[in-house]
This record gives structure tokens, C-alpha cells and sequence, in this order.
């Protein structure tokens, strides 16, 4: 399946763009999967999103725990802890 | 309920006059977040931004009674005196308008998708603004 993934802040500048559409195999169902798979990239990918690293997502931009299932078509984002107000 | 994500500059004493304007309120409480020392980048996610500020704004007004409440969010470059956010909300009594003004001011600094980057770098968030949001559970 397709989904739209997103990065802002520290994360967009360290990954170097603002986002993809991506095709996801077929055992990648989860937020927390779908950073695994991103962080197998490499190089900046496996810094940027390591696992001791404190990374929020958002699913169809509303905060979502690791543990929030994909489905087609959905709109993630990987950011920062926030720092607005 | 008025939420605003926006460039420009405020006026906070005609916001908190917009709120006063129905007979029913006898208290505003607001709070204003100015940029302090040096200057910032703010950035946010379009969308998830308002949905965010509407989803607290819902939240306070489920807890407390509140009779309107206008929260506007600054993103951009901002200048040290500028002003950043306003939260101002309208009750009966004061008790409701200070906790509700509160309550949206610390779940917007953990909820709301907004980075502030100075010259030196992006800012850290802090576990004091994780721990003042905590209490309201």
C-alpha cells in the first residue's frame, strides 16, 4: 500500500526533504514499523530516526502512538517533540 | 471558538474585547506569549496545526464552562518583543476562565505541531512543559 509520509523541523533538515509518497511492503502495518523501515535506509535515516532518538508521529495529523495501524492513502508524520506557545 | 494559525501580529486587547462583548461573561482571563532574547523560526504543520488548537479548545470547553475562546498561534520569523500566541477565554466566573486559559496553554506546548529554531539551532523541548501538561489528566 501507499502512504504519504511527512517530516518537519530538525528532522526535515537531518533527512534533507520534506516528504515522500511511499509503497510499503506488504509487513509494514504500524506507525513504529514504518520508521523501522525508513531507518533501514542508512546514513542519515538510521541517525536521524535511531531508536534511542525521541521522535513523535502524527497519523492523518492527529498525535498517534507507535502502535497506530496504516491503512492506504494515510498521511504520517515523523517530527520533533514540539516546542510552540 | 476562534483558532488562528497565522504570520501576522495581533491585537490582544480587541480580542479580549471581541470576548467580552456577550452579556453573559463576567471574566477573560488571556495569557500572551512574547519571543524573549533572541530571535526565532517558528514552524508548523498546516492542518494538523488548527486540527490540534479546535481538538484543545474542545477539550477545555468539555471541562470548564467557557462562553468563547479565541487562540491565535503566530509562525514565521519573529523579532525578540514580538509577540508569539494568545490564549484568552471567556466564562461567568473566573474560576472557569483562569483553569480553562491554563489548561490550553500547556496542552498546546506538548500537542500543537509547532519548532522554534533560534541561530543556534532548533530548541529542545523541555520535560517541564511535558510534566505541567501531565497534572490535567
Amino acid at each position: 500500500m501507499k502512504v504519504k509520509v511527512l517530516f518537519f523541523a530538525a528532522l526535515r533538515e537531518q533527512l534533507g526533504t520534506p516528504g515522500e509518497e511511499i509503497e510499503l511492503p506488504s509487513d509494514v502495518g504500524t506507525v513504529a514499523a514504518l520508521r523501522s523501515h525508513l531507518r533501514r535506509r542508512g546514513g542519515a535515516w538510521e541517525l536521524a530516526l535511531a531508536e534511542g532518538k525521541l521522535v513523535r508521529a502524527a497519523l492523518n495529523q492527529d498525535m498517534a502512538p507507535p502502535t497506530s495501524a496504516l491503512k492506504a492513502g494515510d498521511e504520517v508524520a515523523f517530527f520533533p517533540p514540539v516546542t510552540g506557545g | 471558538m476562534k483558532v488562528s494559525v497565522q504570520r501576522e501580529d495581533f491585537d490582544a486587547g480587541a480580542e479580549i474585547r471581541a470576548l467580552s462583548s456577550d452579556p453573559r461573561v463576567g471574566a477573560v482571563a488571556s495569557f500572551v506569549g512574547v519571543v524573549r532574547e533572541v530571535g526565532m523560526t517558528l514552524e508548523h504543520y498546516p492542518g494538523m496545526t488548527e486540527k490540534a488548537l479546535h481538538r484543545i479548545v474542545d477539550e477545555a470547553t468539555g471541562r470548564w464552562q467557557v462562553l468563547g475562546c479565541t487562540v491565535i498561534h503566530r509562525y514565521g520569523e519573529l523579532k525578540p518583543t514580538d509577540q508569539i500566541v494568545l490564549v484568552a477565554v471567556a466564562s461567568a466566573h473566573r474560576g472557569d476562565a483562569f483553569a480553562a486559559c491554563e489548561f490550553i496553554m500547556d496542552y498546546l506546548k506538548t500537542q500543537a505541531p509547532f519548532w522554534k529554531k533560534e541561530a543556534a539551532g532548533w530548541v529542545e523541548a523541555r520535560a517541564s512543559d511535558d510534566k505541567a501538561a501531565e497534572r490535567w489528566r
